[in-house]
């Protein structure tokens, strides 16, 4: 019998909410680490037991959980996020040179094929492996190696790698963004880097077309067709047909296209969903109304979903990382808010519900199918 | 034998509850009890003091005896108290939030 379990990360600690086939009835458990910061929390696509979460405090730092039983019980493991080599230094919000220093891990990708095999996108901005279930790191150094590192910068949020794309066709392929430097690519298994940002126009920095200094907020491709990426960045819906090496604009007739969240349907590689949010300066929804907008034809033309969401007086957010689609038919599609809420649509984003309406301020959402 | 406490969060990590009791080896130092402490309990590794420098974490205090000796060198000798096992060695979440 399938079902789906989905994986929230909140301020004050981690959820876990499952269902069966139909996603009517939901059992929830949590909080794990309660009072902890969960930035991220996922499960191993070789192993559905296996999860990694990403459990942080302002007191107590960097914890690494794993779970090997579906998220019954956990163990800690390694958090020593140790730079490689020379530390270097990046641009500091006043224009200073700063060195690099670890503040925490924003996002955790498991290898596709091995379930002991998964990397960290950190702050400030790096890329980490672990082989050995999350034992021990090691920097994949040649990022920070990149010539335009001195020039990263930190977006308001800290400067973060936070998304990695491992790309199911082509073995040592891997992407990555990071606020508030772009996209860069890997075709080496992350030995070596190439800025992958051209085509986007950010009318926030000194040289709107810079190699590097975009503010990509996240990027998402469909597994089936990974050399279409999109993009939600600061501001601009964008997509990209040759693997990252061009991006044009989607954003279409979307009402603001600033925003955070972009995900791909399970089984329409030209549907895509967006939140919309009224601006940098404001983050919160347009006109108190909390749509989601789905394009069909992979950008450009955006309907509103706003069938069982709020359309008055809600003024709530949705970050980077908290969207997620299932993969079963008809597709679910799930997203967590900062006032706490979990939708689900069982009906590939026509129709939503609530899972739960009263969770501490959602940061991430994953979602497991399970058969 | 010293005697540490931990803040909640902390214990939870742990898995312990109340109050711990180390054998440290040599002078009872912040340097040492740390050490000891992190080796019984390595998930505490990088919770208390950073992983790569060994500094105390911003927001964490060191108390025992009615003092605050967070600002003591690591390697400074804890008071007799402390060393004898008479008084607990705490590590607190330092007040912070409104």
């Amino acid at each position: 019998m399938s079902g789906v379990r989905v994986l929230v990360g909140t301020r004050k600690g981690a959820f876990i909410l499952t269902s069966d086939g139909k996603r009517k009835q939901w059992d929830v458990t949590g909080p794990h680490f309660g009072g902890w910061e969960i930035y991220h929390f996922k499960a191993s696509a070789a192993d559905p037991n296996r999860f990694y979460a990403s459990q942080s405090s302002s007191w107590f730092g960097q914890v690494i959980q794993r779970s090997n039983d579906g998220g019954k019980t956990w163990e800690a493991v390694g958090n020593k996020f140790a730079y490689d080599g020379v530390i270097g230094t990046h641009l500091w919000y006043d224009g200073t040179a700063r060195p690099w220093e670890f503040a925490r891990v924003w996002h955790l990708e498991p290898s596709l094929a091995d379930p002991d095999t998964v990397y960290a996108g950190i702050q400030d901005a790096a890329l980490f492996r672990s082989t050995d279930g999350g034992q021990t790191w090691q920097e994949l150094p040649g990022l920070r190696q990149h010539k335009s590192a001195s020039l990263w910068q930190p977006g308001a949020g800290g400067m973060c790698l936070h998304t990695i794309l491992l790309d199911p066709s082509h073995p040592g392929r891997i992407f990555i963004a990071i606020s508030a430097a772009g996209v860069f690519r890997s075709d080496d298994d992350g030995q070596t880097w190439r800025p992958m940002n051209r085509g986007l126009r950010s009318e926030q920095i000194p040289d709107p077309t810079a190699e590097v200094g975009h503010c990509v907020h996240r990027i998402a491709m469909h597994p089936s067709r990974p050399g279409v990426l999109f993009m939600q960045k600061h501001w601009d819906v964008m997509r990209s047909d040759d693997a990252g090496e061009s991006w044009r604009e989607v954003s279409g007739n979307l009402p603001t296209d600033f925003g955070f969240p972009i995900d791909v349907h399970a089984h329409e590689p030209d549907t895509i969903y967006v939140v919309p949010i009224k601006s940098d300066s404001e983050h919160y929804l347009p006109e108190g109304k909390l749509r989601v907008y789905r394009s069909r034809t992979g950008g450009n033309e955006w309907e509103a979903l706003t069938k069982g969401l709020p359309q008055s007086h809600c003024y709530v957010n949705v970050l980077r990382d908290a969207m997620a689609v299932d993969s079963l038919d008809p597709c679910g599609v799930y997203f967590g808010t900062s006032g706490g809420q979990v939708y689900a649509s069982a009906d590939a984003g026509d129709s939503w519900a609530p899972i739960v309406r009263d969770l501490p301020s959602v940061v991430s959402v994953e979602v497991q199918t399970l058969s | 034998m010293i005697r540490v406490v931990l803040p909640a969060h902390l214990r939870t990590l742990a898995h312990v509850n109340g109050e711990l009791k180390l054998d440290v080896e040599g002078q009872a130092t912040q340097r040492s009890v740390l050490d000891a402490l992190e080796a019984c309990y390595p998930m505490l590794r990088g919770t208390i003091r950073d992983q790569v420098t060994h500094q105390r974490r911003p927001f964490v205090r060191f108390f025992a005896c009615e003092e605050d000796l967070s600002h003591e060198l690591p390697d400074a000798p804890l008071p007799d108290a402390v060393a004898t096992g008479l008084e607990p060695f705490l590590v607190v979440g330092a007040m912070a939030g409104g």
